[in-house]
């Protein structure tokens, strides 16, 4: 079936067992986004050391696609530099305006490549980057950076 | 019960024979968002661009009166089925610019008010005032009016919405301080139907405005405003089998004849010099610049189309439609459904929640199997958070839509939590 294209097995997982589902006391910059279409929500606390990424966690309401997009970036931007975030958003919010046409790639985006079924559904697009939108809005919201 | 009167209709429907998401059958219950077209309807939209099309009550030549003729006979057969006086029927481009037309005709009675005449005091909101409406209210009957309360001062007033999805509708509440009473007909989410006569004596006791969100009431159910005793009805023609930028507003003479203007231009006045205008007093006065003359002749073949298959039979099919979808709903593992538990006093709209499964996703998996349901708050948030729904998935029903469509809907349902490993 086409659909398992979309829902593949590491999202369900992440869906599933969300990592880093919770928001940490401790953080610098934090935001809340909403879904305006289905109402699907989401916060985002960062912990920004040193211009380092030393903490994400969130807490939200939504779908499989929205809910694992949170869990992979926990995964995938620990320990990352601020630099390399963006790096890291731009790559995917390329693959995500791809309407499937784009190969990702794995080395950089990790779970995150799993994405690349979701880009051919324009309607599920928003979910996939709502996360992603309000860790750059936590981020560059952190007035000590 | 008989499911028989879907099969006699297909045929006049181009659209359900086409395939989706592969080479599947398409499965449409997404009537409630808009209504698919019969072929008489789209005929009658070519047919008037390529006979009669002109613009309306401005050209002498023969297209000219054609095409007029043909948009005021449109008209007549609208106001006709809905039980009116074609005179008291206004077109706009949907339910919601209807909807926003009064609000703020009623905005621009406080304005004038307060300068110079006496003209618009009965219209003219106050800080005390009340604008009543429902917890269940499409954002289409509630942003305009939160519009004006802000402007005007007026209070906005909710009549609460039950467990089960009934109005808790109290009479006590309403006194003389509601100049406004905004309720839908029909919910587009619950699939609810008020009752509207009692909500009416009430309103007409106390002087208040009644206006009917009728978009989801006109296109299933015989509707007669005249006896509902509404001040106001709006509703959209693309729900109704019509096309897309044609919407209607049923105003009672009083507000026909003394609400001043919404929009300005062309056609809708009396007599203009440079430094002022006059208006006219009739329905032309809401009808400013070129209006959408093809759907109107398109939604007039709507209406024919609606009259020949009869208005009591199609509720009845949706009936029997909503009592098996709902009657199969209420016993599926991890399926909650939204609204009244009975069939009695619903339309054919089903909206509920997957235990463990998001709106979105139930919808997308449907979707695969060319099932076409919607998922989100169906522009109802408030409602939404008041019966402690994020959002959720809707199936509706309309006169083409068979008994298997219905099983192919609850089939596929049926595998959802399973396909999410949910189960
Ligand atoms: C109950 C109700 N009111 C208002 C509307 C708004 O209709 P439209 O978008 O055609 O203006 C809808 C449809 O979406 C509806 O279902």
């Amino acid at each position: 079936m086409h659909l398992d294209s979309l829902y593949q097995e590491i999202i369900l997982d992440h869906y599933r067992n969300p990592a880093g589902n919770g928001l940490q006391d401790k953080f610098s910059g934090e935001a809340f986004h909403i879904n305006t279409s289905c109402g699907d929500e989401v916060k985002v606390r960062v912990l920004v050391q040193d211009a380092t990424i030393s903490q994400m966690s969130h807490v939200g309401v939504g779908c499989s696609i929205s809910r694992a997009s949170a869990s992979i970036l926990h995964d995938l931007t620990k320990g990352v530099s601020v630099v390399e975030f963006n790096r890291l958003l731009d790559e995917f919010v390329n693959l995500m305006h791809s309407q499937g046409k784009m190969i990702p790639d794995e080395q950089i985006l990790g779970d995150a490549a799993a994405f690349a079924g979701v880009s051919k559904y324009p309607a599920r697009v928003k979910c996939a980057l709502l996360p992603w939108m309000a860790m750059k809005e936590a981020i560059e919201g952190d007035s000590r950076e | 019960m008989s499911f028989d009167l879907a099969d006699s209709v297909l045929d006049d429907f181009p659209i359900l024979h086409r395939r989706v998401r592969g080479n599947q059958k398409l499965v449409y219950l997404d009537s409630a968002a808009t209504s698919q077209k019969p072929t008489e309807v789209i005929e009658a939209v070519s047919n008037y661009y390529e006979t009669t099309n002109a613009t309306i009550h401005r050209s002498g030549h023969e297209l000219g009166e054609l095409a007029s003729a043909a948009y005021e006979s449109a008209r007549a057969n609208v106001a006709s089925f809905v039980g009116v006086e074609s005179g008291n029927l206004v077109f706009t481009k949907n339910a919601t610019e209807s909807i926003n037309l009064i609000a703020y005709a009623i905005l621009n009675a406080t304005l004038l008010n307060s300068k110079d005449t006496n003209l618009y005091r009965k219209y003219a909101l106050k800080a005390d005032d009340e604008i009543w409406l429902t917890e269940m209210e499409h954002h289409a009957n509630l942003v305009p009016w939160q519009h004006l309360s802000k402007v005007t001062g007026a209070k906005l007033k909710y009549i609460a919405v039950s467990e089960d999805g009934e109005l808790q509708f109290d009479a006590n509440q309403i006194t003389r301080k509601a100049k406004i009473i905004a309720v839908t007909h029909q919910s587009n989410v619950l699939g609810t139907i008020n009752n509207i006569a009692e909500i009416s004596k009430v309103a007409n006791l106390n002087n208040a405005l009644l206006i009917l969100d009728a978009c989801q009431s006109v296109p299933h159910l015989p509707t007669n405003f005249a006896e509902l005793g509404v001040a106001a009805a709006a509703w959209s023609g693309h729900k109704m089998l019509g096309p897309t930028g044609i919407g209607l507003l049923y105003l009672r003479n009083d507000l026909l004849t003394e609400l001043p203007p919404f929009l300005f231009g062309g056609n809708m006045i009396e007599n203009v010099t440079f430094e002022q205008s006059t208006f006219r007093s009739d329905n032309g006065r809401f009808e400013a610049g070129t209006m959408n003359i093809a759907q109107a002749v398109g939604l007039s073949a709507a209406v024919d189309y609606l009259k020949n298959v009869g208005m009591t039979k199609i509720h009845g099919h949706e009936s029997a439609l909503i009592k098996y979808a709902l009657s199969e709903l209420l016993q599926m593992p991890g399926i909650r459904v939204l609204g009244p538990r009975s069939a009695d006093n619903r339309g054919g709209i089903v909206s509920f929640e997957v235990n463990g499964v998001h709106p979105h996703d139930v919808s997308q998996f449907l979707d695969a199997k060319g099932i076409a349901v919607r998922a989100g708050h169906h522009c109802a948030w408030p409602l939404h958070r008041k019966i402690g729904a994020v959002a959720s998935t809707r199936a509706s029903f309309y006169l083409y839509n068979t008994k298997q469509d219905v099983t192919d809907f609850l089939d596929a349902l049926s595998q959802v939590r399973k396909y999410f490993k949910v189960v």
